[in-house]
């Protein structure tokens, strides 16, 4: 029927084909047309290009010096010639008069046309920033571009490339290659975070910057500098990276310029239907520019899919339909193998396949549904891609091999060994710490030689599984096997099921290897999940907030509901809030500002809490901004009754009023919790001064406590009096006010710095021993003032008020609802469900 | 036998909900958490534990799965169902994203 159609227009002996943009869509379809054999149409294109059809995936090698254009050219002159299509080479198409049937181009020809191909690919996003449009600054999309690059880059200099996806980082490694100094500025947390996931991501980065590439990752541009010509990058933050050249890769929009005044159906990109035809029946379009249910695509492979339909279509083949694409990456830089393919959806660990390998820069994650492949990452090793993508389009069950799915096509067929027998089968030149190459001979040998019986002993003398920990299941295997019954499992206890390693490792190892972020963790670490559990998460971001306070990003979403809205959460979903009264002070001010608070709010319950200050329990979620912003106008910050940090600091009234009282010990309380309050700490940490030995504080039922006599100040550590009841142990007698706040905070440091997620400060102590505490605390005055020092820098960052930070709007959206809905109108058959 | 067809409502921006967060949508009928994945995947169940009624969506989200922030039940986020050794089951609802905006199907969550 449509054939008919396009013959009404009579005159021509052929109907005419037009196609519009001569990229790798269109060089497509007519390839596939003419294999079809097809001489039914009469063709003409249109490429906005001064040149033929080129490999534009391929410009990236000839960007780095690697391919020549030459190389990259699909269809030569002569190829076009040989089939009989007009190409007009450097002819821009600017309108579509679909009741003419006619297009217009840039230099004033009319070309009628039976039916149309639109293939005008997409267009790369400038960024709406002050500064876009000076010279010097450029985008990576044709061949101009990249000659454009390469005449900047023969000056050498600074260049920065805008975006961290697949274009940006082939532009950087290009360019670098080409001898420029390049920064790459990425908007996210981790590069290509469409493909990868964060640990992939990481090893991207870490690799990218190998090549002396720069990243700046969460950085946002905020102007491009310049007068005549571009001379730099303004971020939001205020930092100034200078740049001859910048190069603009944060995206791409569908290129439906000349489809949206003649009235195809357009939304993000030219809407087709399965036929791959727009909203005028004898229009088509394919390639960038399209959008097919709901969906545009970036990549080659699903253009090509959608190229073997248009020609189908075109050539009479109606039942011949295009259903959408599942698309794999793959990045063209040579030496970075990284692949990645549908969806990989945060899996749990039920249904993901984790493998890292953190001493060859090795991960693997396959994510898997219903026994079937659904989506994978692989990082350093990938050759088991392709295999893996095709078990995901044919949707193949892998139940039989899911034990050995990760290790790949060549593992798969062979029975399994158990593990102690696959260590016992390794040759003795086998390496089983790849982290300090140490192989299996050496590990047995000193097993048998020094009589080693434990993992530590074994670490001590080899380093074998000193360093990442994830060959620990193996070294001790091979105890196992030397020393058969006399061995028994070693009491250490993993942090928890994503990792082999304990907590106090996973600490000392973040520091020594500087690991400063979690994905750095979880990979050098060979994390056995793809991102971590409730357990270990709240525990890294604790670790990396004392390890490095200025520069670690807090991750909320790794943090225990209280943490994270600075509120502790009630059986009914409500929650307390507890200001602050240094060291159990407060004033009559105070008291009308939480006793109109509780009003004005209907807070049902106040009380007084075991730690000398006020409790408001009840409050409604949304509610808790407006509450802390009239707490704050009376003075009032938050009391942190919520946080693993410092929870009071009771005293007693002491010398003052006391007749009994020794020293100021309510003074001495206050200036505590001012030097103490805001530290994150690995568990609550609780302070009390009493102001002579009756003790009314109860100062030797804390995690710190102070004992004021006549000659000084008794520094207490190591109590408890919740689950566990236990009276602290006398650390050691200082004799100045000015001392004690040196000690304590000494004290506290040393706690951040060492103890396990959890443990309170008398676990902590237990394990370390009181002797070496107290000869770092009260005998080592250098130890004492560095700890001293870094307790302090770690303050200047984190002492503030988060209540304050939030009644002014911070993270405003997790105290509303994301939606109400009001009421709703029932739809007609509802009334029928509900019978 | 009775289809009911799904009544979409647009409940906001997908960039709306932290990644591995939840945010409520809070309905005539009930109070429902929707939550986004690392992976910008998203789910929604009733805002209320199987165990003791706790508010789901201020739990830590890791995986597919959502810890309650009360006792620590860990729930599956594509059923509701608990997981491990406890027992019980927060009811779903149908949600979906198009061009980067949440959808629930309303009809759903009006059935008492
Ligand atoms: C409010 C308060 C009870 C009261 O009404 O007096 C209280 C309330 C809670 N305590 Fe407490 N504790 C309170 C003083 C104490 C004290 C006494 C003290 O601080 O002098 C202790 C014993 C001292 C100690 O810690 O050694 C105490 C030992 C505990 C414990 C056991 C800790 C342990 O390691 O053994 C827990 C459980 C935990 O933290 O895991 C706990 C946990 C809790 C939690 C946070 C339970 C929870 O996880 O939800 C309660 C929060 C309620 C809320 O929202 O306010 N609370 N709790 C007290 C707040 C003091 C403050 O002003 O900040
Ligand atoms: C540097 C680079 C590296 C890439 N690497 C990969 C990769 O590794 N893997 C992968 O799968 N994909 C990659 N891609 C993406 C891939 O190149 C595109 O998906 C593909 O080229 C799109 O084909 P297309 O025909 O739709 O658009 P294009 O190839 O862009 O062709 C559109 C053509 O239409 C012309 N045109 C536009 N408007 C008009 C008009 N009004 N009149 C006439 N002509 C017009 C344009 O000038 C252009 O030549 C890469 C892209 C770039 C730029
Ligand atoms: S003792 Fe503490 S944790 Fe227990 S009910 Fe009382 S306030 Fe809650
Ligand atoms: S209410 Fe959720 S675990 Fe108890």
């Amino acid at each position: 029927m449509e054939r008919s159609m396009s013959q009404q227009q009579g005159s021509r002996e052929k109907p005419k084909l037009v196609v519009i943009g001569n990229g790798m869509a269109a060089g497509r379809v007519l390839e596939e047309l003419f294999e079809r054999g097809s001489d039914v149409f009469d063709v003409t294109v249109f490429g906005a290009e001064p040149r033929t059809n080129y490999n534009r995936i391929m410009l990236s090698p000839v960007l780095a010096g690697e391919k020549t254009y030459q190389e990259i050219v699909i269809h030569d002159e002569a190829w076009y010639r040989k089939r009989g299509v007009t190409l007009r080479k450097g002819e821009k198409v600017i309108a579509i008069d679909r009741d003419a049937k006619t297009i217009s181009t840039a230099s004033g020809r009319v070309e009628t046309y039976d039916k149309l191909l639109i293939a005008t690919g997409s267009t790369p996003i400038a960024i709406p920033v002050h500064g876009v449009t000076l010279p010097g600054v450029v985008t990576f999309r044709d061949l101009d571009d990249v000659d454009a690059m390469l005449r900047a880059a023969e000056k050498g200099g600074p260049a920065v490339v805008v975006g961290g996806g697949l274009l940006g980082l082939e532009a950087a490694a290009g360019l670098k290659a080409k001898g420029m100094e390049v920064t790459v500025i990425h908007l996210m947390p981790t590069l290509m975070e469409r493909q990868l996931d964060p640990s992939a991501g990481y090893l991207l980065k870490k690799a990218i910057e190998q090549r002396g590439v720069k990243v700046l990752t969460s950085a946002n541009t905020k102007a491009i500098l310049g007068e005549r010509r571009v001379t730099g990058v303004l971020l939001d933050d205020g930092r100034e990276i200078p740049a001859d050249m910048v190069v603009m890769a944060v995206g791409i929009r569908p290129n439906a310029r000349l489809a949206k005044p003649t009235g195809l159906a357009v939304e993000r990109g030219i809407k087709v239907d399965d036929r791959m035809r727009t909203s005028d029946p004898d229009v088509y379009a394919v390639g960038e520019c399209v959008e097919h249910r709901g969906l545009c695509y970036g990549l080659v492979a699903p253009l090509f899919e959608m190229a073997k339909v248009v020609a189908a279509q075109l050539h009479g083949e109606t039942d011949t339909v295009y259903t959408g694409s599942v698309t794999s990456t793959k990045l063209k830089v040579s030496g970075i193998d990284l692949f990645s393919a549908g969806d990989f959806s945060e899996g749990d660990d039920s249904d993901e396949i984790v493998l890292r390998d953190p001493s060859r820069g090795i991960y693997k994650r396959i994510v898997l549904k219903d026994d079937r492949v659904k989506g994978a990452v692989l990082y350093g090793e990938t050759e088991d891609g392709p295999w893996l993508f095709d078990l995901l389009k044919k949707e193949t069950n892998i139940s039989a091999m899911r034990d050995t799915l990760i290790f790949g096509q060549v593992y798969q067929g062979g029975a399994p060994l158990d593990p102690m027998a696959a260590v016992a089968a390794l040759p003795d030149d086998a390496e089983i710490c790849g982290c300090n190459g140490v192989c299996k001979g050496t590990i047995v040998s000193a097993i048998t030689k020094n009589g080693l019986s434990s993992i530590d002993e074994v670490r001590a003398q080899t380093k074998a599984s000193a360093s990442c920990g994830q060959c620990t299941s193996k070294v001790e295997a091979l105890i196992a096997i030397k020393l058969g019954v006399a061995y028994q499992a070693s009491k250490r206890k993993p942090m928890c099921k994503c990792s082999d390693l304990t907590h106090e490792e996973v600490r000392a190892l973040i520091v020594s290897r500087g690991l400063d972020s979690m994905p750095a963790v979880m990979q050098e670490l060979g994390w056995k999940t793809s991102c971590g559990c409730p357990a270990c998460r709240p525990a890294l971001n604790y670790y990396l907030i004392c390890a490095f306070p200025l520069e670690y990003k807090d991750d909320a979403q790794s943090r225990f509901i209280n943490e994270r809205v600075h509120a502790n959460i009630q059986n009914d979903g409500t929650f307390s809030v507890v200001p602050r009264m240094w060291g159990g002070l407060t004033t009559p001010n105070e008291l009308r500002a939480i006793a109109d608070v509780a009003d004005r709010f209907k807070i049902p319950t106040v009380k007084v809490t075991g730690g000398q200050r006020i409790d408001l329990l009840g409050v409604k979620k949304g509610d808790l901004p407006a509450v802390w912003a009239h707490l704050n106008a009376a003075g009032l910050v938050s009391g942190h009754a919520y946080a693993k940090g410092l929870r009071t600091v009771k005293t007693c009234v002491g010398k003052e009023w006391c007749r009994f009282g020794t020293q100021d010990s309510t003074g001495l309380g206050v200036k505590l919790e001012r030097l103490l309050c805001g530290s994150w700490t690995p568990a609550k940490v609780k302070l009390a001064v009493s102001g002579c030995p009756r003790n009314c504080a109860e100062a030797t039922v804390k995690d710190i406590g102070v004992v004021c006599v006549d000659s000084g100040y008794d520094i207490h550590v190591a109590g408890a009096a919740g689950l566990h009841v236990r009276a602290t142990d006398l650390l050691g007698h200082v004799e100045t006010e000015e001392e004690t706040l040196e000690h304590v905070a000494a004290i506290m440091q040393l706690y951040r710095e060492e103890a396990a997620y959890l443990d309170r400060l008398y676990k902590w102590i237990e394990k370390v021993g009181l002797e070496r505490v107290r000869n770092v605390i009260m005998h080592d005055h250098e130890a004492r003032k560095a700890l001293v020092e870094r307790f302090l820098v770690s303050q200047r960052a984190m002492r503030k008020d988060p209540w304050a930070e939030r009644a002014a709007g911070f993270g405003a959206n997790e105290f509303m609802p994301l939606a109400v809905v009001a009421s709703i109108e029932a739809p007609v058959d509802l009334a029928v469900a509900a019978e | 036998m009775n289809v009911i067809s799904p009544t979409w409502f647009d409940i906001g921006p997908i960039e709306k909900i932290p990644s591995r967060g939840a945010r409520l949508v809070k309905t005539p009928r009930r109070d429902i958490a929707v939550f986004r994945t690392a992976s910008d995947e998203i789910f929604a169940l009733e805002n209320r534990c199987p165990h003791r009624g706790g508010p789901l969506s201020e739990g830590i989200v890791h995986g597919r799965k959502v810890a309650c922030p009360l006792h620590n039940w860990i729930i599956d986020l594509e059923n509701g169902e608990a997981t491990g050794a406890d027992g019980g089951c927060a009811r779903r609802f149908d949600v979906k994203v198009e061009k980067g905006r949440i959808f629930l199907d309303m009809a759903q969550a009006v059935i008492p």
